[in-house]
């Protein structure tokens, strides 16, 4: 479903080589691809083109191949034409080493949304203001909790279910 | 209290706050004193308002992990819970991320309900909101009155889906129960009630002369530094930033309805009560508009109702119900992603969806509209008196477990 849609080629030429632009029909999400090296200055380049407001920042975790990737998602409120466009702007990070660029100083409304993927995925967003931990209690800091390798206890009614527990 | 100048906002660390001798650290909260489920930190210099921390999270539960845990299905009662006076558009906001995902989309009647159920929700959130905007500015005749007032609407949700709040009345293909017979005149009769209620709004409330001193120029937030702080719903567009998602990216069938989008240029308190109040005229059109053109036809996608048994479809035929098939329970959508943007009662909400082919989802992740209103608290206080603090608090609705994701 991947495509180089008109869309993506015109975004494509305007942040220049450094970025992978396509557009995923099926969801009508334009996703840009980026080094963490040229992280900055295609967000910068995105600013500049209309993309004004960070709707949300998270990240996605794949223990097996070893990798997270972090997405910024953008959109516009100033532009019309682009105010129903939404891009997606990921990063591949290591797993070993979640370091990534924040992106507070391009986009300020991202700055809850990486604190909160800060402790819910533990990706060091360097140059962030304020890592605090936001949403989670004291015994879970630090155990990054969305990450896939963070298994959930078993509910209780699972286990009633198969006969493992007593009432 | 001459020479008080407030701080810039800055983002250092709590330990490392150094505040001049004088200034004082309150908690509001988070024992509901009037903050919700939250705690908000607040250092006064004298009576004025220097910096604002909040501390969210307190009914924090994993709406996401939770939602990954489980079948697709089984993450509608949890996406709804967190918005609890606004579920059906979070479950729309769901749904459509879903339906995306699996490639199928909603008959038109069915989208028609949900468009008649998600502005009854809107109309209840809003009158929440002003609701408590009333109670936090010490005015319990308001709280009273907008609380009664939702309950015309939530009978009607009731007797439609045989909920008060949670309905879960949308699924993936269409929605659970048709429209009972009567359902048009009763839903008429609660408009007109409400139009009559909001010009006596306008009299006890909007112009009440305490009101206007408190909320006036109080808790201003610029159209640009709305935009760049990127909050959402109501509040930005009572700082004069024409978007509604509605409008600029349409869902459903709301390309079909004809309504404005009503701005205030002000970007004021009291500018944030009055939106709500136009926006719920806009909302009583939206649904006569949608009682006066509702389609005949079918409220589950034809090959979900092709697979229900005999005894299912003789249900659905007489009685209008769609019982959930096998199928439903089961969904595993093809490998891809999908997202939605809904415009719900407090502003958008966001729900991004992975799908690796399997029974539950890869990764899950919302993102609701009082989460991203926070900068309220960091941007807007500061430099207020203290007794400005529930005042722009009640102002922006803003809902602790919506923002926590509970």
């Amino acid at each position: 479903m991947l495509a180089e849609t008109p869309h993506a080629q015109k975004l494509g030429l305007a942040l220049g080589g450094s970025a992978s632009v396509t557009e995923d029909q099926k969801a009508g999400l334009i996703e840009v691809r980026v080094e963490p090296k040229f992280l900055m200055d295609v967000s910068k380049k995105l600013k500049e083109l209309g993309f004004d407001h960070c709707v949300s920042v998270t990240a996605v975790d794949y223990p097996r191949e070893n990798y997270m990737d972090v997405i910024w998602h953008v959109s516009s409120y100033s532009n019309e034409e682009l105010g129903n466009k939404l891009v997606s702007l990921t990063v591949r990070i290591s797993r070993d080493e979640p370091r990534v660029g924040s992106l507070v100083g391009v986009w300020e409304s991202s700055l809850f949304s990486e604190r909160e993927t800060h402790e819910m995925f533990g990706v060091e967003f360097e140059g962030h203001p304020d890592l605090r931990p936001l949403l989670l209690p004291e015994e879970l800091l630090g155990k990054w909790p969305l990450r896939k390798d963070f298994i959930l206890p078993k509910r209780r009614s699972d286990l009633f279910r198969k006969g493992g527990a007593q009432p | 209290m001459s020479n008080i100048t407030t701080a810039p906002f800055t983002y250092e660390s709590l330990s490392q706050l150094t505040m001049k001798e004088g200034v004082l650290e309150l908690q509001v909260g988070p024992a509901h004193a009037g903050s919700g489920h939250m705690r908000i930190l607040v250092w006064v210099e004298g009576d004025t308002v220097v910096k604002v921390d909040p501390d969210i999270g307190f009914v924090h539960r994993g709406v996401e992990k939770l939602s990954e845990d489980r079948l697709y299905v089984k993450a509608i009662p949890i996406v709804e819970r967190p918005n609890l006076v606004d579920t059906v558009n979070a479950n729309l906001g769901y749904i459509i991320a879903l339906e995306k995902l699996l490639g199928l989309e909603a008959p038109p009647r069915a989208q028609y309900i949900r468009v008649i159920t998600a502005e009854i929700s809107r109309i209840i959130s809003h009158l929440y909101g002003i609701a408590i905007y009333g109670i936090f500015m010490g005015s319990s005749t308001v709280f009273m009155w907008a609380l009664a007032d939702r309950e015309p609407f939530i009978d009607i949700m009731e007797e439609l889906t045989g909920a008060r709040l949670t309905y879960s009345h949308i699924i993936p293909g269409g929605v659970r129960w048709d429209l009972p017979k009567d359902f048009g005149e009763r839903l008429e009769v609660a408009l007109k009630y409400l139009e009559g209620r909001v010009s006596d709004y306008e009299k006890i409330w909007m112009n009440n002369p305490v009101v206007r001193a408190r909320a006036e120029g109080v808790g201003i937030l610029s159209g640009a530094k709305a935009t760049e702080l990127g909050v959402v719903g109501p509040n930005l567009r009572a700082s004069g930033v024409k978007c509604d998602v509605r409008k600029c990216a349409p869902y459903s069938v709301y390309s079909d309805f004809d309504f404005d989008v009503p701005t205030f240029k002000e970007g004021d308190s009291y500018a944030r009560l009055l939106i709500r109040v136009e926006e719920i005229k806009q909302s009583i059109s939206i649904l006569r508009q949608a009682l006066k053109n509702i389609p005949e036809g079918k409220i589950i996608y034809e090959d979900y109702y092709k697979r229900m048994t005999p005894l299912m479809k003789s249900i659905y035929d007489e009685k209008g119900r769609v019982k959930f098939t096998s199928l439903l329970t089961s969904l595993s959508p093809p490998k891809g992603q999908s997202f939605s943007r809904v415009e719900g009662g407090r502003g958008e909400i966001f729900f991004y969806l992975i799908s690796d082919g399997t029974k539950n989802p890869y990764r899950f992740r919302v993102v609701t509209p009082s989460f991203r209103n926070l900068p309220y608290f960091t941007h807007v206080m500061p430099g207020h008196k203290l007794a400005d603090v529930p005042v722009i608090y009640g102002s922006i609705d803003y809902f602790p477990p919506e923002a926590d994701r509970r």
